[in-house]
């Protein structure tokens, strides 16, 4: 297991894994916004967390069509799925989906303090919006392998596994942007909605690669 | 051990692709596949590797003891594809899979040192040719030791010198009581194997 979880963070961080793709493309969204809303700064400092997240959504949703497309096109995926009986299917697709989430998604909480500076925003808020990230984003990883193992066979599945799968990341969205915004807004608890995220990503991480283990043995062919 | 097929049935998207197939393989036995294109030959090796369902009849493998309690802990799979990472490097690859399948059984150096490319060891798997490839993918049978080989058309890409090494493996893997059911167009050197005409 520990061999999968390298090996699909190395293919991430090499030429074509598509992880500094994904932070550029994050950098963009962010840096797009100021242009777009006006140098009001009040103005952004408000809408900081909901962007930052935005932007992580869109930037973690990049890629995820490839985490077991590229497997199906080697051959890779028969082989993991011949071993499967004395390696859980359902346990290899959760390492696969912390792998990409390692490779793919960290970078992006890693940045986001330095973006969340573009958008004004108060330390506090700041470190807020990354704390919810980091818990929050291993969501979009679990969520997006039952889209990825169901559009598994399809040659251009890219957009269809973001759309399949965003009404179901929408809750992540929900309460990932309302805990940050709790830490700002002074009245309103952070701690219920955190739990919540926090909950979200756990219930995900056993529902997640259970379901696409599911898909990828059916969808085999 | 014994590899028993009886009756075995299997279809694509509704369409029977093959039916009746009954086989029985004893230890040191292979079994040749041959057919025309379209004849199911991939189809049955992935119904047998447990890749595809079949639609009616059983698998069964006999005798494995402990180690190789049913039929996927007991194989080897190697597809039309070699199942390896082109940015990863040929090193890298095989550690990888010897490190997922269970007890070693030859060390990746010497398993390279077998196909005689242990000189690529630190290559990017892509840079090889399509050969190399292939025989890189047949090195990794050695990693785990497995009973039984399930060849999908293994002598794509290879020169004839390396068709003959690969006879020579088979036959020395089935020297020492393993099983080889394999599909192929050519003759793989294989004298006292069982075959199968699949369609026609």
């Amino acid at each position: 297991m520990i061999a999968l979880f390298l090996r699909d963070v190395k293919l991430g961080l090499r030429a074509g894994g598509g992880a500094l793709v994904g932070i550029l493309f994050f950098l963009a969204v962010i840096a797009v916004v100021p242009f777009g809303v006006g140098p009001d700064l009040n103005l952004l400092a408000r809408i900081g967390p909901a962007i930052l997240w935005i932007g992580a959504l869109l930037a973690g949703l990049l890629g995820l069509d490839r985490l077991f497309q590229a497997d199906r096109e080697d051959g890779a995926l028969d082989v993991l799925l011949v071993h499967a009986p004395g390696f859980n299917l359902a346990l290899a697709v959760l390492v696969k989906c912390l792998a990409h989430w390692t490779a793919a998604i960290l970078p992006l909480v890693v940045a986001s303090p330095l973006l969340g500076l573009f958008m004004n925003m108060t330390p506090q808020g700041i470190g807020a919006t990354a704390l919810t990230l980091l818990v929050g984003t291993p969501a979009i990883a679990f969520i997006g392998a039952v889209g990825a193992a169901v559009a598994v066979a399809l040659p251009r599945g890219g957009l269809l596994v973001s759309v399949v799968i965003l009404p179901l990341v929408i809750p992540v969205l929900i309460f990932g942007v309302s805990a940050a915004y709790a830490a700002v807004n002074d009245p309103d608890p952070f701690l219920p909605p955190f739990l919540i995220l926090a909950a979200l990503t756990l219930f995900f991480a056993v529902i997640g690669p259970a379901a696409a283990a599911l898909a990828l043995h059916h969808g085999s062919d | 051990m014994r590899l028993v097929v009886e009756t075995l049935s299997g279809e694509r998207g509704g369409e029977t692709i093959f039916a009746g197939v009954s086989f029985a393989l004893g230890a040191g036995e292979a079994l040749l596949v041959t057919g025309p294109n379209g004849a199911g030959k991939t189809t049955l090796m992935r119904v047998i590797a447990g890749l595809l369902p079949a639609a009616t009849g059983t698998i069964r493998f006999e005798g494995g003891g402990e180690a190789f309690p049913d039929v996927a802990s007991a194989l080897h799979f190697l597809g039309p594809v070699n199942a390896m990472k082109a940015a990863l490097t040929v090193r890298e690859n095989l550690e990888f899979w010897q490190s997922l399948a269970g007890p070693r059984h030859f060390q990746v150096c010497d398993a390279m040192d077998l196909v005689d490319l242990r000189r690529t060891a630190d290559l990017p798997f892509g840079y090889l040719s399509t050969g190399q490839k292939r025989r890189i993918a047949i090195a990794r049978l050695y990693l785990n030791y497995r009973p039984l080989w399930l060849l999908d058309e293994p002598t794509s890409g290879l020169d004839a010198d390396s068709t003959a090494a690969l006879a020579h493996f088979m036959r020395e893997h089935l020297g020492d009581g393993g099983m080889i059911v394999a599909s192929t167009h050519l003759p793989l050197g294989l004298d006292d194997a069982q075959t199968l005409e699949m369609g026609g």
